[in-house]
C-alpha cells in the first residue's frame, strides 16, 4: 500500500529580549546557575509577574509576518503541570484567546513544490528552567535562568506532507525571524525549537490517522531523519496488523530513533484557567499599523528585487538573502561601490569559501561595508589582480578594527605588474628554463600555453596583470 | 458531577502529592463540595454574558524591557529543605 505522511508543526521560538517575559531578569543565556533568578521567575508565592511590552512587540511583529489576524484582545490563561523544571507548578501560556490566528507561510521546496502552510495560532509564554541530573544518586538540580524567557509557539495545521516541506517552512520562518530581528533563531542552541505531529494515512484517504508528537528534534538535519524514522515505524506497525498509539515521542539523534516518553510524562491534563495575576491584553489599530509598517524586507522580497534590479542569478540572490547579515553587507557595500556584479563575485568566491570551510556565521563577520567598497574600487582600478585580490580578501576578512587595504599592499609589496618589458623578459627566461616545453609547442602541442603562463605568473609572484601576460606571451610565442 | 476516590487519587497523582486512606476521604468530601458549588452556578442563566477574564476592567499592564539586578542566589535558595550551593535539589526526574 501506497502511503501519505500528514504532518502538523508545533515552533517555539526565544525571543531576543533583554529581560525576561514577566521580571526583570536578564535573558542572557548561560551564566553559572540560578543567577539569572529572582521571586518572580523562581515562583515565590506572594510575587507578581508584570508583562514585558517588548514581548508583545515582538510576537505581534511575527504574527503579522505570518500573515495572521491578531487577536485585538487577548490574554493570558494558566497550564498547571507539575514538573521541577518550573517552579510555581504551572506555566502562563495563552488558550483560549491567543494572540495570533489563522495566518499562513508560503513555502517553495527545492523540488519546487510551492504551498501554502495554514497557521492556526501563535501564542506567548514563557520557557522552563533546565534540569541537571545527578550521575550519582537520586538527585536532579533545576537551573532557572531559562524559566520566564519568552516564547511565542507557532501552531501550523496539518498541511505538511514531507519532511523537505516542513525543513522549508522552519527555514522560511527562520529568515522571517532574522529579518524582523526578534530571535537568535538557532536550533542547534535552543533558540528555535520543533515538535512534529506525525501519522500516515492511505493515499487519497481523507481521514487522519492516529498520530504521534515528536519532541526534542534540534537541528534541520535530525528532523529529517526524525521524520524518516518515525513514518517508517507507524507504517510497518499498521502493515503488520498493529495500530498506533496516541502518545509523545522523544527524538534521540545519536541511536536515530524515537522513543515513547514515559505514562507519566504523557498524561497531559493541564487543567487550565484564566491567569488572574496578568490583566488582559488590548491591542490597537494603531500599534498593529505601526508594526505593520515597520516590516522589514524579507528575504523573498530581496532576492526579487535583486534578480529585477541587479540582474542577479536567481541562485546567487537565495544564497545572500539567505542571511540577514550577507544581505545588508551586500547593500551596503554595492551602494558606497556603485558595483553590484563585484560585490557579489566577493561575496560568493570568498565569504561563502570561508563559511562552508572555516565555519565562519554571517552574523560574526565584521568586515565593514566601507573596507570591503574601498577594497572593490582598488580591485577595479587595476592596482592589483584578482589573484593577488583573494590574498588582500583574506587578510582584509579575518584582522581586526585597523586594517588598511592600501597600506596592506604597500607593505607586502602586492601591486600588480604590468609592465610589459619586465614580464616580456620573465617569459624569456620560462622559455630559456623550459626547453622541451618549447619543442612541444613548437611541434604544435598548444595546450602547453597555460603552462608558460603559469609559470611566468609564478616567477612575478602571482602579481602580474593576465592580460599582458597574455598579450606578450602570444608575441613571443610567434617569435619562437 | 460525582467526585470519586478514583477522582481524587487522580489530581493527587497530577500533583506529585501522596495521600493515605483518610486524607483521600477527607478531599473527596471538601472537593465534592466545591464542585457541588458549581453546580449551583451552572444553573445561573448566562446567555449573553461575556465570559470573566479578569476581576478588574483593566488591560495592558506592563513594564519596559530594563534589565534590574537578579536576587542574590543564597537568599533564593535560603528556603529550600534540600540544597546545594547553586540549586535546589529535587527527586531524579528520570530513570
Ligand atoms: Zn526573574
Amino acid at each position: 500500500m501506497n502511503w501519505e505522511i500528514v504532518m502538523g508543526l508545533e515552533v517555539h521560538v526565544e525571543l531576543s529580549t533583554k529581560t525576561k517575559i514577566f521580571c526583570s531578569c536578564t535573558t542572557e543565556f548561560g551564566g553559572a546557575p540560578n543567577t539569572h533568578c529572582c521571586p518572580v521567575c523562581t515562583g515565590m508565592p506572594g510575587t507578581l509577574p508584570v508583562l514585558n511590552e517588548k514581548v508583545l512587540e515582538y510576537a505581534v511583529k511575527a504574527g503579522i509576518a505570518l500573515n495572521c489576524d491578531i487577536t485585538r484582545y487577548n490574554k493570558f490563561d494558566r497550564k498547571n503541570y507539575f514538573y521541577p523544571d518550573l517552579p510555581k507548578a504551572y506555566q502562563i501560556s495563552q488558550l483560549y484567546l491567543p494572540f495570533a490566528r489563522d495566518g499562513h507561510v508560503d513555502i517553495t521546496t527545492p523540488s519546487g513544490v510551492s504551498k501554502s502552510i495554514r497557521i492556526h495560532e501563535i501564542h506567548m509564554e514563557e520557557d522552563a528552567g533546565k534540569l541537571i541530573h545527578s550521575p550519582y544518586g537520586d538527585a536532579t538540580f533545576p537551573d532557572y535562568n531559562r524559566c520566564g524567557v519568552p516564547l511565542i509557539e507557532i501552531v501550523s495545521e496539518p498541511d505538511f506532507r514531507s519532511a523537505e516541506e516542513v525543513v522549508a517552512y522552519l527555514a522560511k520562518l527562520k529568515s522571517s525571524f532574522e529579518y524582523l530581528g526578534i530571535s537568535d533563531v538557532k536550533m542547534e542552541e535552543g533558540s528555535m525549537r520543533a515538535d512534529v505531529n506525525l501519522s500516515v494515512r492511505p493515499y487519497g484517504s481523507s481521514e487522519f490517522g492516529t498520530r504521534t508528537e515528536m519532541k526534542n528534534i534540534n537541528s534541520f538535519k535530525a528532523i529529517e531523519r526524525a521524520i524518516a524514522f518515525e513514518s517508517q515505524r507507524q507504517i510497518e506497525l499498521l502493515e503488520s496488523g498493529g495500530t498506533v498509539v496516541q502518545e509523545t515521542r522523544r527524538w534521540d539523534d545519536n541511536k536515530g530513533k524515537s522513543l515513547a516518553m514515559r505514562s507519566k510524562e504523557n498524561a497531559q491534563d493541564y487543567r487550565y484557567f484564566p491567569e488572574p495575576d496578568i490583566p488582559p491584553i488590548s491591542i490597537s489599530e494603531e500599534m498593529i499599523k505601526e508594526l505593520t509598517d515597520a516590516q522589514p524586507e524579507f528575504a523573498h522580497e530581496k532576492l526579487e528585487r535583486y534578480v529585477a534590479d541587479f540582474g542577479m542569478a536567481k541562485a546567487d540572490a537565495e544564497i545572500i538573502t539567505s542571511s540577514k547579515h550577507l544581505a545588508s553587507l551586500f547593500e551596503k557595500t554595492t551602494e558606497l561601490c556603485g558595483n553590484p556584479k563585484e560585490t557579489v563575485y566577493w561575496i560568493l568566491s570568498q565569504i561563502m569559501y570561508f563559511m562552508n570551510e572555516r565555519g565562519v556565521l554571517p552574523e560574526n563577520i565584521t568586515l565593514s561595508p566601507e573596507k570591503f567598497a574601498r577594497f572593490i574600487g582598488i580591485v577595479l582600478s587595476d592596482r592589483i589582480n584578482r589573484q593577488t585580490g583573494k590574498t588582500v580578501f583574506e587578510a582584509m576578512f579575518f584582522a581586526d578594527g585597523d586594517f588598511d587595504v592600501e597600506k596592506y599592499i604597500v607593505e607586502n609589496n602586492l601591486e600588480q605588474v604590468d609592465d610589459t618589458d619586465l614580464i616580456r623578459e620573465t617569459i624569456k627566461s620560462v622559455f630559456a628554463a623550459n626547453p622541451k616545453t618549447v619543442e612541444q609547442y613548437k611541434a604544435g602541442q598548444t595546450k602547453v600555453t597555460g603552462f608558460f603562463v603559469g609559470q611566468t605568473m609564478k616567477a612575478l609572484k602571482g602579481k602580474a596583470k593576465p592580460d599582458t601576460v597574455n598579450k606578450v606571451l602570444t608575441e613571443e610565442l610567434k617569435n619562437l | 458531577m460525582q467526585v470519586t476516590k478514583e477522582l481524587v487519587g487522580y489530581v493527587a497523582e497530577l500533583s506529585r502529592i501522596k495521600l493515605d486512606e483518610a486524607q483521600t476521604e477527607k478531599m473527596q468530601s471538601e472537593l465534592g463540595a466545591v464542585i457541588d458549588y458549581m453546580d449551583v452556578l451552572n444553573r445561573l442563566d448566562t446567555d449573553g454574558v461575556e465570559p470573566l477574564s479578569h476581576v478588574f476592567n483593566i488591560t495592558n499592564v506592563m513594564r519596559e524591557d530594563d534589565v534590574k539586578p537578579s536576587y542574590d542566589r543564597e537568599l533564593l535558595l535560603s528556603n529550600a529543605p534540600e540544597r546545594t550551593d547553586e540549586t535546589v535539589i529535587v527527586p531524579k526526574t528520570v530513570e
